[in-house]
């Protein structure tokens, strides 16, 4: 069979495909977005798309399991908060084709608002957890992953960490396999979850899981490479990977796919064969707590720590106590913390918002949650997905109760937020009448993930063309009446639209309408612009604006013609018109 | 596990030292290497300091490199040569593009971009440092200066058993295939 380079991502991909799925949904979500963007290369066997939230996109695909069918959800681990309902109630009800959810946890948060634990979520919900450690096993897993849940009635986790999500390694490739699909019947019984109905379902639910652990017992996935008797390893995911390389040649390892439940049978036996038994896991004593709880000794965050990704060198110091040999250079590196592009849409709304110290401002997570860093600093808050609104209303309630009236009060979320939960805060500032203005920055694209398509961008994530949504039409349907479209990047226009909605005695919302540079089937006015040094008096207005292309070298600014890109923000805040856009 | 070697390629958000990282394994694999490798998506993209991570040898656990575990760094900006330079071996070999970044923080005047990070790099580290931006715009593109570098680091690490040429031919867009097998000799030569 062919053997090809894949990342964990691309090779979940596949795995899919090769079990024979047929209807995927989801949202992006770093580290767990290249799954879904690799699906479409499939398309003519299955079915995926992207939904507005994962929410949505666990309930589609869980629709799709009660058809009979094998179907796929895939997440960050936040999303798996916002899925977190549908999950836990499937469990209950079971499957009706094989159901997994892709949950890809982010330790170190390279680009997460925390390092939750995902693990968790198998347990508290009751269902099957598979831990894959490379490529290889992302793809051959998935297959499993599909049997263990038509086996065992359940929805599988399938969890992955950013190194597993994101290195590449070699995989063989295999064939699909199509999957017989039984003649669709209406079962109530099991399928609407009535309090009745979840009664009669979780004393099932523990059954099969008891049945799940014996399995666990025999599964190859859960295997024992037996060396020495000195010492012995319990290990999953990416940090089998560390361990395996930390450890001496002649120690022994049972190395473990399926995670939830643990095969505690197996994890004795191999635990009565080994003098000193490590428990090796990134994050929280998942593992290490249940062994415990067993009343098997063993070694684990007593060395190890819940903080952060492991890597080799670490685990070596934690666990060995060599330190890794580095020298010292004596010269340290500057910062580089990311930064609106050059050329961004959303420059010039924070710009305008940071002039303003009157102005409380609920932000969001996407780009735009750059807005908070200097010079723009021009944030207050940002929680979630979809926070931006309701964090808001929740500030001017505050502020009307004790009455600091004076403050102004906005909520900021991009096009792919609005859709994936900043409707219901629209729906909330208008239904309890929050002293609330909430923007909208429309860039035509969820552009942090690496820009996938969502309702309003006219596209499918399988390349055909769908209906765009109108934020505006939505806004207006939620009574907001005076909906305020401006191009972000005219600062004059954009101080007008704050003033006009402040003033507004209508219900006001702003739509920040400009396309994200980075958008291939776009074509962008590139351009650039220029210093006139005689003009320049060096007073460093322009970089109020935070672009990376400006800089202030020997009195003067200096604009970087490898990323200026002529957006003329910095021109506009220039008081001496010493920068210009060349013709 | 000694025959398992490790590269650190590090540079700014948009240089290009993905794809010099693809033409790196695709060499590798076709002479028989297991290999692994691992790069940082999403929020840390955007200007911020990215690297990527290639480890091979005959089987390879870890795809991550931690500190001092690399056999070479491959820095496409000087900056980050320093920045990383912990998680190279104390006998480990530095490429080094001899080009500034200044970034977001220096340029709001917030910092001072560092002086004497060549220097102080040379002062613990076998380097080799080559104007590779300088030499990819002789070239007639700079984009190429993922390529000088690769070449750079080829000869550094004496990887010469492998047809680089067939593969950067075979890697890169047909149009660009000329230009970067020039860069890619440029960067071999420029290194003693």
């Amino acid at each position: 069979m062919e053997k090809i380079l894949l990342s964990g991502n691309e090779a979940i991909a596949r795995g899919a495909y090769e079990a024979g799925v047929k209807v995927a949904s989801a949202y992006p979500g770093t580290p767990s977005t290249e799954i879904f963007e690799n699906l479409p290369l499939y398309k003519d066997s299955l079915y995926s798309e992207w939904a507005p939230n994962e929410k949505v996109a666990t309930e589609v695909a869980y629709g799709a399991s009660i058809a009979g069918v094998r179907s796929l959800t895939a997440m960050k681990h936040v999303g798996v908060n916002v899925a977190a309902d549908p999950i836990f109630t499937a469990a209950y009800n079971g499957v009706g084709g094989g159901f997994v959810i892709v949950s890809a946890d982010d330790p170190s948060m390279h680009s997460s608002q925390n390092e939750q634990d995902n693990r968790h979520y198998a347990r508290a919900a009751k269902m099957a957890m598979v831990e894959p450690s490379d490529s290889q096993e992302c793809k051959d897993f998935m297959a499993a992953a599909y049997e263990i849940s038509e086996r065992f009635d359940m929805p599988v986790l399938f969890r992955t960490t950013t190194r597993v999500a994101h290195s590449k390694s070699i995989v063989s490739l295999g064939e699909r396999r199509e999957q017989p699909v039984p003649e669709y019947k209406r079962n109530v019984r099991k399928n609407v979850c009535t309090p009745a109905n979840a009664f009669l379902n979780h004393p099932k639910v523990e059954e099969n899981l008891k049945a799940l652990e014996a399995y666990a017992c025999e599964s190859p996935l859960n295997r024992v490479e037996m060396k020495g008797t000195k010492i012995g390893v319990i290990s999953a995911s990416i940090a089998y990977q560390y361990a395996k390389e930390v450890f001496p040649e002649d120690t022994s390892f049972l190395k473990l796919g399926i995670t939830n439940p643990l095969p505690m049978a197996l994890i004795k036996e191999f635990a009565s064969k080994v003098e000193t038994l490590y428990v090796i896991e990134e994050l929280d004593p998942f593992m290490e707590d249940q062994i415990k709880a067993a009343g098997i000794a063993c070694i684990g965050k007593e060395l190890t720590t819940p903080l952060y990704e492991m890597n080799p060198e670490r685990l070596r110091e934690q666990i060995f106590g060599v330190k890794p040999e580095t020298k010292e250079v004596g010269v340290s590196a500057v910062s580089r913390p990311p930064v609106l592009c050059p050329g961004c849409p959303h420059r010039g709304f924070f710009y305008t918002m940071g002039r303003h110290k009157d102005f409380v401002v609920a932000g969001d997570i996407g780009c735009y949650t750059l807005g908070a860093a200097p010079p723009l600093n021009a944030l207050d808050s940002v929680v979630c997905m979809g926070g931006g609104f309701s964090v808001a209303m929740g500030l001017a309630k505050a502020f009307e109760a004790t009455g600091q009236k004076e403050k102004k009060v906005f909520g900021v979320l991009g096009d792919s937020t609005f859709f994936h939960s900043g409707i219901t805060g629209a729906v909330e500032i208008m239904y309890n009448q929050g002293n609330v203005i909430p923007v909208v920055l429309d860039n035509h694209i969820t552009g942090m993930t690496g820009h996938q398509d969502n309702p309003g961008s006219g596209y499918s994530l399988q390349g055909e063309i769908a209906e765009a949504l109108k934020i505006e039409e939505v806004l207006k349907a939620c009574g907001f009446k005076n909906v305020i479209i401006v191009d972000p990047q005219d600062l004059k226009a954009m101080e007008q639209a704050v003033k006009a909605a402040l003033a507004s005695e209508e219900k006001a919302a702003i739509i920040t309408r400009r396309p994200c540079l980075l958008i291939k089937r776009i074509k962008h006015d590139i351009g650039l612009c220029k210093v006139d040094t005689e003009k320049c008096i060096g007073c460093k207005k322009c970089l109020s604006v935070g672009c990376p292309a400006i800089s202030v070298t020997e009195g003067k600014a200096k604009i970087d013609v490898n990323q200026c890109v002529g957006c003329t923000v910095c021109a506009q805040v220039c008081p001496m018109g010493a920068i210009e856009k060349e013709a | 596990m000694s025959q398992v070697k490790s590269a650190l390629l590090v540079g700014v958000g948009g240089q290009g030292a993905i794809l010099t990282a693809k033409v790196l394994v695709k060499g590798l694999m076709e002479a028989g290497f297991d290999v692994k490798m691992s790069e940082v998506h999403g929020m840390s993209q955007r200007g911020g300091s990215v690297s990527t991570q290639v480890r091979w040898g005959d089987k390879v656990y870890s795809p991550l490199i931690g500190k001092g575990a690399a056999d070479i760094i491959v820095a496409f900006e000087k900056m980050e040569a320093v920045r990383y330079a912990d998680y190279l071996k104390s006998d480990g070999v530095a490429v080094i593009n001899d080009y500034e970044i200044e970034g977001a923080t220096v340029a709001a005047g917030l910092a001072q971009y560092p002086e004497g990070t060549l220097e102080a790099m040379q002062a613990h580290f076998h380097c080799h440092v080559l104007k590779a931006e300088e030499i990819a715009r002789g070239l007639g593109n700079a984009k190429c200066m993922n390529i000088v570098l690769f070449g750079s680091m080829v000869k550094a690490l004496g990887m010469d058993d492998i047809d680089w040429e067939k593969v950067i031919g075979e890697t890169v867009p047909e149009k660009f295939r000329e230009l970067n097998l020039k860069a890619y000799k440029a960067g071999y030569e420029a290194v003693l």
